[in-house]
């Protein structure tokens, strides 16, 4: 290959390296050479967030940077979510609230309301939009999305009332 | 989408990065946050030979206050600006626009310097830089030199940077007492790119009368504007609903909005014309509580 350099990165803890042309998108060092499918290519041009990922720690569109510029960084897709079979707690709120019909947007949903999550651990409604108005949703007009990630930060409340009762039995 | 191959090149402090470019010249090109540059390489409208990626460079990130003055760095992004407690207090107009500037993902990596470079007729930052009295600091081979804002925007998408310079600093003088700003942007949707934008800082003296005022402009002609006609008329005179009238039917003289996407010619100017009054009364209100 012309030009091409050797890159390795961290993806959800694991490293990957591999030889990649420098107009390799990071999109598609992620599906293709990492094999990790679940982030996903809505429009390529930057404008709907389905590619959200998290590069060490902040969340970009990955159709938007060349994999050349993740070299030796840390990049979390939505297959670092869920841990020993588990589901995060905002993948289970997303189910909970119905918060996709096709799927296609939520990886890049549920990377962006992690984001805004550990920002903002208890957002308000407007929050909540304003933290994914880089994520376009076809199907589900938001509603159960903003109630799904409202819900998860009462969840996480609810959890931190109980453990000091059950701490006394 | 695919871009034209090319050459990544990653240097690691400025000398190194002003070298490469200079290896390419015109085909060289810098590559900050990416959130301009990649989108139009992939449509093809950009064609750089080779990239020299500055992100790597130590000490370009930064907000540091001196003399009176804030300095921002290359590689400070919008989301570093939209957070800090220092761009907060001192230059709030700022703090307003970091949070309308496109959206989470592109603030967390583009950058206020790309964004000038960039030159987008539509931006967000320019009108701001604009309307503080900003002043950008360039290297290149052949040294140093300090460009006006106000000077830098010369055609669409074009700026004074040369081939193989590089603009390190924005420094931006901090506003004194009696002083108030607000950036107004209008949007057809969360994330876009304005229709139109006013960002007005203005001081008022003791008796209410507007002592200084800078106003810029986005999506008002081919680049970033700075309204001084506008500015002129409102100098020395006291903010009411008659002065602002006529400020933007002056306004309307001095500006020639591109018909696009966003709107036509004729309907960019009348919601320049608005949020002009709008800006300037806010900000006239906001140096009277300061
Ligand atoms: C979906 C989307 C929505 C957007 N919405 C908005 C919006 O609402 N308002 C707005 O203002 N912008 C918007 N933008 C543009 C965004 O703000 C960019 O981040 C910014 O314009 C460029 O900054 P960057 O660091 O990404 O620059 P890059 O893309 O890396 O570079 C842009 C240009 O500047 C040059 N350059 C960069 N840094 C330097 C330097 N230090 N010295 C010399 N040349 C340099 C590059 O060579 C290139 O020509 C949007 C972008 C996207 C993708
Ligand atoms: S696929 Fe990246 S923003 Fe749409
Ligand atoms: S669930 Fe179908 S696009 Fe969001």
């Amino acid at each position: 290959m012309p030009n091409s350099k050797r890159i390795e990165m961290k993806i959800n803890g694991e490293s990957y390296a591999a030889e990649v042309e420098p107009r390799l998108l990071l999109v598609d060092f992620l599906r293709v050479n990492a094999r990790l499918t679940g982030t996903h290519v809505g429009c390529d041009t930057s404008n709907c967030g389905a590619c959200t990922v998290m590069l060490d720690g902040l969340t970009v569109k990955s159709c938007t940077v060349f994999a050349v510029q993740a070299d030796g960084r840390e990049i979390f897709t939505v297959e670092g979510l869920s841990k020993d079979g588990k589901l995060h707690p905002i993948q289970e709120s997303f189910r909970d609230h119905h918060a996709l019909q096709c799927g296609y947007c939520t990886p890049g949903m549920m990377l962006s309301s992690l984001f805004l999550l550990s920002n903002k651990p208890n957002p308000t409604e407007e929050e909540v939009r304003k933290g994914i108005s880089g994520n376009i949703c076809l199907c589900t007009g938001y509603q159960h999305i903003v109630n799904a990630v409202l819900d998860v930060a009462k969840r996480g409340q609810r959890q931190q009332k109980k453990r000091p009762r059950s701490g006394k039995n | 989408m695919y871009s034209v191959p090319f050459d990544y090149l990653c240097a690691h402090n400025i000398q190194e990065a002003l070298k490469l470019l200079s290896e390419y010249g015109e085909e060289g090109r810098v590559i900050a946050g990416g959130q301009s540059l990649i989108p139009l390489m992939k449509l093809r409208l950009a064609r750089p030979k080779c990239l020299v990626d500055i992100k790597r460079v130590p000490g370009l990130s930064f907000i540091n206050k001196e003399n009176g003055h804030l300095k921002v760095g290359a590689l400070t992004t919008h989301r570093e600006l939209g957070v800090s407690d220092l761009i907060r207090s001192d230059l709030p107009i700022m703090h307003e626009a970091a949070q309308v500037i496109a959206d989470p993902q592109v603030r967390n990596l583009g950058t206020l310097v790309g964004a000038l470079c960039q030159a987008e007729p539509s931006g967000d930052w320019a009108p701001v830089v604009l309307a503080l009295g900003g002043r950008l600091k360039c290297v290149g081979q052949k040294g140093e030199r300090v460009l006006e804002a106000k000077e830098f925007f010369v055609d669409a998408y074009t700026t004074l940077l040369q081939p193989g310079e590089i603009l390190t600093e924005v420094n931006l003088p901090i506003p004194g007492a009696r002083a108030g700003g607000a950036y107004l942007k209008v949007q057809r949707r969360a994330g876009d790119f304005a229709v139109a934008g006013v960002a007005v800082q203005l001081t008022l003296d003791e008796a209410g009368l507007c002592k200084d005022i800078g106003i810029g402009l986005s999506g008002a002609g081919l680049t970033p504007l700075r309204a001084v006609a506008v500015e002129e008329l409102l100098r020395g005179r006291r903010i009411s609903a008659e002065i602002l009238e006529e400020a933007s039917r002056c306004l309307a003289g001095s500006v020639d909005p591109i018909s696009d996407l966003r709107g036509s010619s004729k309907y960019k100017t009348d919601v320049l014309k608005v949020t002009l009054k709008r800006a300037v009364q806010l900000a006239a209100s906001r140096s009277k509580r300061s």
